[in-house]
């Protein structure tokens, strides 16, 4: 049975694919969120800072400008603090020790059959399962 | 001002795209790694339906040496599976996992996800800067673009 969220993910990721072939083909940059943000972060990306400002400013706003004409969108994210501070240090820390998240090394990786995006995404993906297995099914935490 | 109109513009796309596929919905990114409960599959097609065109983007940029802006196309090669690669993979995955956020859904989100979504934010800068710390990349972009 095919579901709607199917074809929504479909849709949305084939926008997602559109977004990150014209940062490639139109910027001549690799459209990896974690580079982009941790650049700005840490300010080893101060020669791109305009138009990394510029991305993150569309990154933030498009989905506002969108939420605000048909609202009813919710990250139905934990309220539990602990689950915001230790998931985000961990996703900052991962990502940038790994050079990538799931845009760079996900989407712009595996569609280039790069081995090192193919090898970090089975690896945060195999990690991701594990981490929920043991967070939901043993100890009911998550 | 063309270059950062079309960075905002790609900006916008990748997150307009991340709301409709629900990948800003947390439940649905930790139903895609919860094998063992209602296993949700949507994530699985929001990657197919992103590497689709980014694969042709890539074999379009295979033979050009400028984008369409006039910088330097990257070309990147293969970089090895070092020990960073898979250990900054593994830190990353298990905190995918306790909040179902990535960086990407993080930023999408921001204007709706509330005080929770800002407070996850902010844990993200002290694991930059540490990883930063650790040994500092060459550029703010990822390794194997550096890697050529």
């Amino acid at each position: 049975m095919i579901q709607p969220e199917w074809i929504w993910g479909l849709a949305g990721g084939g926008l997602i694919g559109l977004a990150a072939a014209m940062f490639l083909l139109v910027q001549g940059r690799v459209m990896g969120i974690s580079g982009i943000l941790g650049g700005l972060v840490d300010g080893s990306g101060h020669r791109r800072l305009g138009e990394n400002l510029a991305f993150v400013g569309g990154l933030v706003g498009g989905p506002a400008l969108y939420v605000w004409w048909h609202p009813g969108f919710a990250t139905q994210i934990s309220s539990e603090l602990w689950v915001l501070l230790a998931g985000g240090f961990l996703v900052g820390l991962g990502t940038r020790l790994a050079n990538g998240c799931t845009s760079g090394h996900g989407v712009c990786g595996i569609s280039r059959l790069s081995r090192r995006g193919i090898g970090a995404s089975a690896v945060y993906v195999g990690v991701g399962m594990l981490s929920i297995s043991v967070l939901r099914h043993v100890w009911g935490i998550v | 001002m063309l270059r950062l109109f079309f960075a905002a513009l790609s900006g916008g796309i990748f997150g307009i795209g991340l709301l409709l596929s629900g990948m800003t919905d947390t439940l649905r990114v930790q139903g895609f790694l919860d094998v063992w409960g209602a296993w949700d599959p949507t994530l699985a097609f929001v990657l197919g339906g992103a590497i689709l065109p980014m694969a042709l983007a890539w074999r379009v940029a295979a033979s050009r040496e400028t984008s369409v802006l006039g910088t330097p196309m990257p070309h990147p090669g293969q970089g090895p599976l070092d020990a960073r690669l898979v250990v900054g993979s593994i830190l990353f995955g298990a905190g995918w996992a306790i909040a179902g956020l990535c960086p990407g859904p993080a930023l999408a989100s921001l204007s709706f996800g509330g005080s929770e979504g800002i407070i996850f934010l902010f844990a993200m800068v002290p694991g930059m800067v540490t990883a930063a710390g650790l040994a500092r990349p060459k550029d703010g972009d990822t390794a194997w673009t550096s890697a050529r």
